[in-house]
């Protein structure tokens, strides 16, 4: 059995229903993200959790316990706010040590845990600062062992990376995956920064108006995207309408540019429309490119993006982008050209709606 | 351009001099008690006087008591107003601005109606019932300077965040409220406090309705009676509250917050 489990969680404030039928099951240890955009219903579904919300329908379940009817003071569940959320009028070592002073533990206990904490997040030198007198990225840090101290079952961080600094956040995302491999802890993580939660998840849950559209690894999620929503929200895709020529052979046409499938094109007929995915770094022009699928067509235009160099090309109605990597000798196909893109067949996904 | 800032010069110079110069000469007024020169005279005659000094205790017990119990009241209201009822917020703004549209002696004569020797609740009938009456006719008094200062320091920090950090991390309410919230609303707390002292010490209306031996009464009487003392008396009084926006201002610069981004 799975140690925090959701079942069937439903979620309305009022006539709007912001979570519907979630479910999801996640194992010691695990770090879950819930990435979506705003409005989706991943913060809802954390909250419902930590028991700041309660769920319309649904069970919530940690260490195969019902969490119905318990108070966020009784879950023993620790949560990093975007805010910070530190107590302006306690040092950094109060702020740690507050829920270890809540819970009662003996003096020794507590600063030895305290000082264990501090170390734990580097800023031992800071413990006599107040929140007011640090960075963000320090404050969230110290958030971070304060939620952590009292030893919580579960872990959870609403996007406690949004306001800070990009340099910061890579750096802090890093700290933050370091100190949860480490621990050991399970964590769910709120973000809707697909980077974020590409970078630093074992699974990753894409929410889309209040349902999970799609629960994998991140691999899966950016290599296989189950809906159109997912395609479209994380990453860069290319969407290509086609026309279903054979489904028996999984044979469509892009343009007037015949295209054999490896993926099993489901209950289409021929003569339908399908929406088919790409990454743009699945195909290269490039002479010599590896790929058992071709598709010819004529250059849109080309932009310098610092790494790579991202140029459309137009086949039938269809734009396609595709990556190329920056290099010194480097020349971009020019607007008008006509370049032949290669790619794997399996690169071509089906997209269900 | 330099016309402009003559004329603000010319404007805060009639202003100072609109309240300053009456302060001057109540001040030298009060020290001219002995003929012929100046003296603390007038000064010396209040402060040994036995009922400045009763009127002055009295009144210091009735703030201290309306500031404490006017705390008790107003924080956890604020607090609960602000987490829970945030739509009931201009309903209690409004009924905290009651006391400043209805005059004091209207609220006496209801208090005086409500809780009279013969009511439910004869407060009226002993004295400790009617210095709890004065206490909460004070409170009243004050509920619209507490409220703000109080609300004020709460919009300083962010009370629905705080609240839940604290709840996630086992805390129960009395925790939240005395640990997490109020050292973090201290600095309204004591403006809205010292402003509440201020008003109490030279509350006269309730006081002497009520019959009671507070400080404003006393002001009164002393007027009524005596030439110097009055004046010294008014000095004495300027100094309180001087004193007391002078602490008003220092403690809101030891608020360790920095102002919430918008």
């Amino acid at each position: 059995m799975s140690f925090l489990s959701l079942s069937h969680i439903q979620k309305s404030f009022g006539t709007v229903q912001v979570v519907r039928d979630f479910n999801m099951e996640i194992e010691k240890g695990e770090f879950v993200s819930f990435l979506g955009p705003s409005g989706c219903g991943k913060t809802t579904v954390l909250r419902m959790i930590a028991g700041f919300e309660t769920p319309s329908g649904g069970t919530i379940t940690v260490a195969g316990k019902n969490q119905a009817g318990l108070k966020p003071n009784q879950r023993n569940i620790g949560m990093v706010f975007q805010a910070y959320a530190l107590f302006p009028n306690m040092n950094v070592a109060d702020n740690v040590a507050f829920g270890l002073k809540v819970a009662g533990r003996p003096k020794e206990e507590i600063d030895a845990r305290v000082k264990e904490m501090l170390g734990l997040i580097k800023l031992e030198h800071l413990a006599d600062r107040f929140p007011y007198q640090m960075s963000g990225g320090q404050q969230q840090r110290v958030a971070l062992a304060r939620a952590l101290a009292p030893k919580p079952q579960v872990l959870l961080l609403d996007e406690p990376l949004s306001a800070l600094d990009a340099k910061i956040r890579v750096s802090l995302r890093e700290e933050i995956r370091m100190i949860q491999q480490q621990l050991g802890i399970t964590t769910v993580f709120v973000t809707h920064d697909q980077e974020e939660a590409l970078s630093i998840s074992d699974r990753i849950v894409v929410m889309n108006a209040g349902c999970a559209d799609q629960i994998g690894t991140p691999a899966e999620i950016y290599n296989r995207p189950a809906t159109r929503f997912v395609a479209s929200f994380v990453g860069t895709l290319n969407l290509i309408e086609a026309k279903v020529l054979d489904p028996a052979a999984n044979r469509v046409a892009i343009g007037d540019q015949g295209v054999t499938l490896r993926e099993p094109l489901g209950a289409v007929k021929a003569g339908d429309t399908v929406s088919l995915a790409l990454r743009p770094e699945a195909g290269s022009i490039a002479e010599g490119a590896k790929g058992d699928t071709a598709l010819s067509g004529e250059v849109v235009s080309s932009n310098f993006l610092g790494s790579v160099i991202r140029t459309r090309m137009r086949v039938g109605p269809s734009v396609i982008s595709f990556d190329m990597f920056n290099s010194p000798g480097l020349v971009p196909p020019a607007a008008g050209e006509t370049v032949t893109l290669r790619f794997v067949a399996s690169d071509l996904l089906v997209i269900r709606d | 351009m330099k016309s402009t800032r003559l004329l603000a010069w010319l404007a805060i110079a009639i202003g100072a001099i609109y309240f300053i110069v009456p302060l001057i000469g109540t001040f030298e007024f009060s020290l001219r008690m002995r003929r012929g020169e100046y003296s603390f005279d007038a000064y010396q005659s209040v402060f040994s006087d036995i009922q400045f000094r009763t009127t002055f205790g009295f009144s210091m017990l009735m703030a201290l008591f309306t500031i404490i119990f006017g705390m008790l009241l107003v924080v956890p209201t604020a607090y609960w107003v602000r987490l829970r009822l945030p739509k009931m917020r201009p309903v209690v703004e409004f009924i905290t601005l009651l006391p400043l549209v209805i005059p004091a002696i209207v609220i006496v004569f209801g208090y005086l109606r409500l809780y009279n020797s013969s009511s439910f609740l004869p407060l009226t009938n002993s004295t400790s019932g009617t210095n709890m009456l004065l206490v909460f006719s004070y409170m009243t008094l004050s509920l619209p300077y507490m409220y703000r200062a109080v609300d004020t320091a709460m919009r300083m920090i962010d009370v629905g965040t705080l609240t839940e950090a604290a709840e996630s991390l086992g805390a129960r309410w009395p925790t939240i409220l005395f640990r997490c919230i109020f050292p973090n609303v201290m600095s309204g707390v004591l403006s809205g406090a010292f402003i509440t002292f201020a008003i109490v010490m030279g509350e006269f209306t309730m006081a002497s309705l009520l019959n009671r031996p507070a400080f404003g009464p006393y002001l009164q009487l002393v007027g009524a009676n005596k030439a110097y003392e009055p004046s010294a008396l008014a000095i004495i009084a300027f100094a309180i509250t001087w004193l007391s926006m002078g602490l008003l201002q220092l403690v809101s610069r030891f608020q360790k917050t920095a102002p919430v981004k918008a």
